[in-house]
């Protein structure tokens, strides 16, 4: 599909440094061609369906998507920790050039937690409650033999200095209950570091914390990825957090990447209509005028029933015939961003959101304004 | 609708125009066990609705918004203070009296699933509140709950259906058109799209925001998102540790925050523009929110204040919620606007 | 444009075809293989128990009361006698049937009476809570202190081994476990926030209870009294196979087994039967419980 004839912003010749940080090019990660599914009695679910992603050493990459799109099946097959009846079905996944999904369960065991590390949403299932959490940040060392126990030992207070969680020494001998939700989390990222992962997957990890935690959380990630050099694989559903943290974003809906790109670009010029409504969707604090928001009408698709074409045809405001009968590739919109999309943002002028009328439910409610009082 | 012959409990002095003035209201929950410790929930709290108003009331966990909301149309029963609505001071009224003003103040609940009686169907969920209040019989019944279901956008045919058939943002709006039923003047919003995904989030939002015009609706909507809440209201109050810091109207709490609480809170949220974030540098408050049974003394933020004087004035006097900055923008402290 | 909200709202509107909620418990249940054969064996011993009467009187079993002096002690399929003889004479076969109607009227009507008293009791503690819910536990709990098969005895020594007697017995000793289990339900379902809804729409508590308690408390409970019912059955037959249940000549199985064990070497299957008849009835009852307590789970629905 031609694009990227026309000039863009942020797309220049010159490649986008962030941050003050060394250009990062080398591929540590690269998903090609994934597909994840689940046999279920209402069908094939096609959790992942044909993924192609790629974190860069050091870099931070946020996975952005609704509940369902497939982003944390995504991790686990990464790491290989698929519940059942999930498989991978098709696709690799090269970790520094090795195959994942051909390795046998020992090498998958020395792999995971030790050179790529993940943390979960909720702490509290994560943690096991009935083991003093330094132990258990010492069991993730010891289980790799990659420190001898006294050289763990010692770890685990620098681990829990590092992720500022206060009275190391006293904290590392109690018991998960006795940590708040924030520091709980710490406790995770710091197992999580403490085997020195060259890459740290972190699925929704503030999501259950307030708001104030949650600055303190990413501000650490932060300071993680700059001083140890580790790259983030952040998901979420929280484009704001994106932007935030990451170097550069994948959008995904229905098991599939539909844009990614740059973080300025991404949000500065979203290509894809989801994209484009999510952005949109979602208040503001530093808005100042109060406009309506856009509303992605309908519902997320069934994985196992999905529509043919773009799979995101059904909901979007946008829809031309085209979109019924073809998938669009996931094809380059300008550099370095690429879109899985026929109509593209950029064709729609400047003010597209004119063109979304309003439902029929809308419409309706304009129409009941009058009525008030008992029904006769 | 006619005034009650209760006129006695008129409380003299209140604006026709302030439809919730809610007095120095404490509410404790008693944490049983021989130590006689109560969770303070609600320590203090005092603020006004006016008619057509939404009072956004936001906050992190511990501090009380919810059970707030509850105290404010007597789902709970308040320990010392009052709630005034309409004129009348809900604790004072009797059992009578209060389920004919609750036809007048509804709420909305954050869990769509769990605010649904899963054995009984939508059409019956609806019928509910408009038989207790023998609002409307047979046919014109199952017109006004079609109506209901019309005007949150659901189609009116599935009354037969049960909840569990529904997602849940079609559950909230569920929710939404139970809460319509007797055309409430005030609808109390407990954090009701934060259980929702992203997408669905905005439509509720949206369906809220033209209820209230088409409706002539006040509300109070909790949340703990600023970013929503904002949004929604007009005037947005900022609790902790069960006590407001601060309310100003939505252009001022963001323009000049006067409490310390609120300014940190203002500068967590991260927004989504890439080169505003990366300027950014969020007040990193220390510690954890404490806990809602052995209070801080003097003002409660004190331990985590980055501009506390403590030990000094900070850890001695809880300081008085009074104007700071302009009429109506009320902050409670003793160095307001020095962050 | 227009036609893609369209299609969207309908595609939101469209939802999966309609179950009701106790249909679907229905098809979980009958997914249960084991529940199933449970279900089928209790209501062949239902039929039997409402048609033994009328077989006798068509003469196609023979008197369980009459004793055929001739053939005492006889093993299966003897002189006309299916499975035999007791020693009095009296066909086992037809004394199976006609003891399956004690065992099912004491085992169901028994779980009538503790649902009354317990249902009742934990209602009432888990609904108004505070000081009448703390009493009412109290007394729950010395209650559960008493030994229940010895104040069954103490029950029945005192007003005589009537079958009223012994429901009544049974049924005042066991009501406790119900009780507890109902408090919690109303406790549990008490906070739920339909429940705060119904109160805030104006919903009188007498029809909250009826309406919200009441109907989604029921899973657990009818659970519950499934699996007591092979518990009265059990009692009864010991108290029976220890002489202080129903006396004969009305024959129930536990009084078999005790007339029975006595004579175990010469004719085994006088023991045999009515143990088995006692062991496989449980068995059903226990086997429908499991079932139903997967198929009324509503976090198991489909």
């Amino acid at each position: 599909m031609a694009c990227a004839t026309r000039s863009i912003p942020g797309c220049g010749a010159e490649p986008l440094v962030t941050s003050g940080r060394p250009e990062l090019s080398d591929a540590l990660l690269q998903v090609k061609g994934l597909h994840t599914q689940f046999p279920t009695s209402r069908g094939l679910v096609r959790a992942v369906d044909g993924v192609d992603l790629e974190v860069r050493s050091g870099e931070v990459l946020g996975v952005v998507g609704e509940s369902g799109c497939g982003k944390t099946m995504t991790a686990l097959s990464i790491l290989r920790l698929l519940p059942d009846p999930g498989r991978i079905t098709a696709g690799q996944i090269l970790f520094r050039g090795r195959d994942v999904t051909a390795m046998s369960p020992e090498q998958v065991r020395d792999f995971r937690g030790n050179e790529v590390a993940m943390i979960f949403q909720d702490p509290m299932t994560s943690l096991n409650p009935v083991t003093k959490v330094g132990s258990q940040i010492e069991e993730a060392m010891t289980a790799h033999s990659k420190f001898s126990q006294q050289i763990a030992k010692e770890r685990v207070l620098e681990l829990l200095t590092r992720v500022r969680v206060p009275s190391a020494e006293r904290r590392a001998q109690d018991y998960p209950h006795q940590f708040s939700g924030g520091m709980r989390q710490r406790a995770m990222i710091a197992m999580g570091l403490s085997n020195e992962p060259a890459l740290l997957i972190a699925d929704e990890p503030t999501t259950a914390l307030d708001v104030t935690v949650q600055a303190q959380i990413i501000d650490l990630l932060k300071r993680l990825n700059t001083e140890m050099g580790a790259a983030i694989m952040l998901i979420t559903h929280n484009m704001a957090l994106v932007a935030s943290l990451c170097d550069r974003v994948v959008v995904m809906y229905a098991g599939r990447v539909v844009e990614e790109g740059p973080v300025e670009q991404i949000f500065s010029s979203p290509q894809h209509p989801y994209t484009w409504s999510l952005l949109r969707s979602v208040p503001r604090v530093d808005q100042a005028r109060r406009e309506r928001l856009v509303s992605i009408e309908g519902l997320p698709p069934d994985l196992s029933r999905l529509p043919g074409g773009c799979k995101f045809h059904p909901r979007c405001p946008f829809v031309e015939a085209r979109c019924r009968e073809e998938e669009p590739p996931l094809a380059e919109v300008a550099s370095a961003q690429k879109a899985r999309c026929w109509v593209l943002m950029r064709t729609l002028g400047d003010n597209p959101q004119d063109r979304i009328e309003p439902s029929a439910a809308r419409a309706t409610l304009l129409s009941a304004g009058e009525a008030d009082g008992a029904v006769g | 609708m006619a005034l009650s012959a209760e006129a006695s409990l008129q409380v003299p002095g209140v604006d026709p125009e302030t439809i919730l003035r809610v007095e120095d209201v404490y509410k404790h929950f008693p944490l049983g066990g021989l130590g006689g410790d109560t969770v303070r929930a609600v320590d203090g709290v005092s603020f006004e609705l006016k008619r057509g108003e939404t009072l956004g009331l936001v906050g992190e966990s511990g501090c009380g918004k919810s059970t707030l909301g509850r105290c404010l149309i007597r789902l709970l029963n308040v320990n010392s203070g009052r709630v005034i609505f309409e004129g009348r001071d809900l604790a004072a009224m009797g059992a009578r009296e209060l389920r004919r003003v609750r036809r007048r103040m509804q709420i909305i609940f954050q869990d769509p699933f769990a605010s649904l009686d899963p054995r009984m169907t939508v059409g019956e969920i609806l019928a509910e509140p408009i038989d207790n209040f023998k609002f409307a019989r047979g046919a014109s019944r199952r017109r006004r709950i079609q109506e209901l279901l019309d005007i949150v956008g659901l189609n009116p045919n599935f009354t037969n259906r049960y909840p569990h058939e529904f997602s849940g943002g079609q559950r909230q709006r569920i929710g939404i058109a139970r809460a319509l039923a007797l055309n409430p003047s005030l609808i109390v919003c407990d954090e009701p799209v934060s259980a929702l995904d992203v997408s669905i989030q905005a439509q509720i939002i949206n369906l809220l925001q033209d209820l209230q015009g088409s409706f002539d609706l006040s509300y109070v909507f909790i949340a703990h998102d600023l970013a929503v809440v904002r949004h929604l209201s007009d005037r947005v109050a900022v609790m902790y540790l069960g006590k407001i810091v601060e309310i100003a109207d939505r252009q001022s709490i963001y323009a000049s925050p006067q409490h310390p609480y609120t300014k940190a809170l203002l500068s967590s949220i991260p927004i989504p523009d890439p080169a505003k974030e990366r300027d950014r540098a969020p007040i990193l408050i220390k510690g954890e929110i404490p806990s809602p049974v052995n209070p801080p003394s003097g003002c409660r933020f004190h331990t985590r204040c980055p501009i506390a004087r403590a030990p000094g004035i900070c850890a001695d006097q809880e300081p008085a919620l009074i104007e700071h900055a302009g009429s109506g923008h009320v902050a409670a402290c003793h160095f307001a606007g020095e962050l | 444009m227009a036609s893609a909200v369209a299609a969207a709202q309908m595609a939101e509107w469209d939802s999966p075809e309609q179950i009701g909620l106790w249909s679907d418990a229905w098809m979980r249940f009958r997914r249960n293989r084991l529940a199933v054969v449970g279900l089928v064996i209790v209501i062949l011993l239902l039929i039997d128990a409402f048609t033994a009467p009328l077989l006798v009187h068509l003469g196609v079993i023979i008197d369980p009361i009459k004793q055929d002096v001739a053939h005492i002690e006889v093993g299966p399929g003897g002189f006309g006698h299916l499975l035999g003889t007791d020693e009095l004479g009296r066909d086992t076969l037809s004394r199976l049937m006609y003891g399956a109607r004690i065992s099912l009227t004491i085992g169901i009507l028994v779980q009538g009476i503790i649902f009354v008293i317990g249902g009742t009791i934990g209602l009432t503690a888990g609904y108004v809570g505070g000081r009448v819910d703390n009493l009412l536990m109290r007394f729950t709990d010395i209650w559960y202190a008493f030994p229940d098969l010895i104040f069954v005895l103490v029950l029945v020594s005192v007003f005589g081994p009537s079958l009223l007697s012994i429901f009544g017995a049974i049924g005042i000793v066991n009501w406790v476990n119900l009780a507890r289990l109902v408090r919690g339900q109303v406790l549990s379902i008490k906070e739920k926030e339909y429940v705060e809804a119904a109160r805030a729409t104006g919903t009188p508590p007498l029809r909250i209870v009826l309406r919200h308690l009441v109907p989604n408390a029921l899973g657990p409970i009818i659970v519950t009294l499934t699996f007591g019912i092979p518990q009265a059955i059990f009692l009864e037959a010991t108290l029976s196979f220890i002489g202080v249940g129903i006396q004969p000549p009305t024959p129930t199985w536990g009084q078999m087994v005790n007339d029975g064990y006595q004579a175990v070497y010469a004719n085994p299957s006088s023991v045999v039967f009515p143990a088995l008849a006692i062991g496989l009835t449980m068995l059903a009852f226990t086997f429908i419980g499991d079932g139903l307590r997967d198929a009324l789970d509503p976090r198991m629905r489909r």
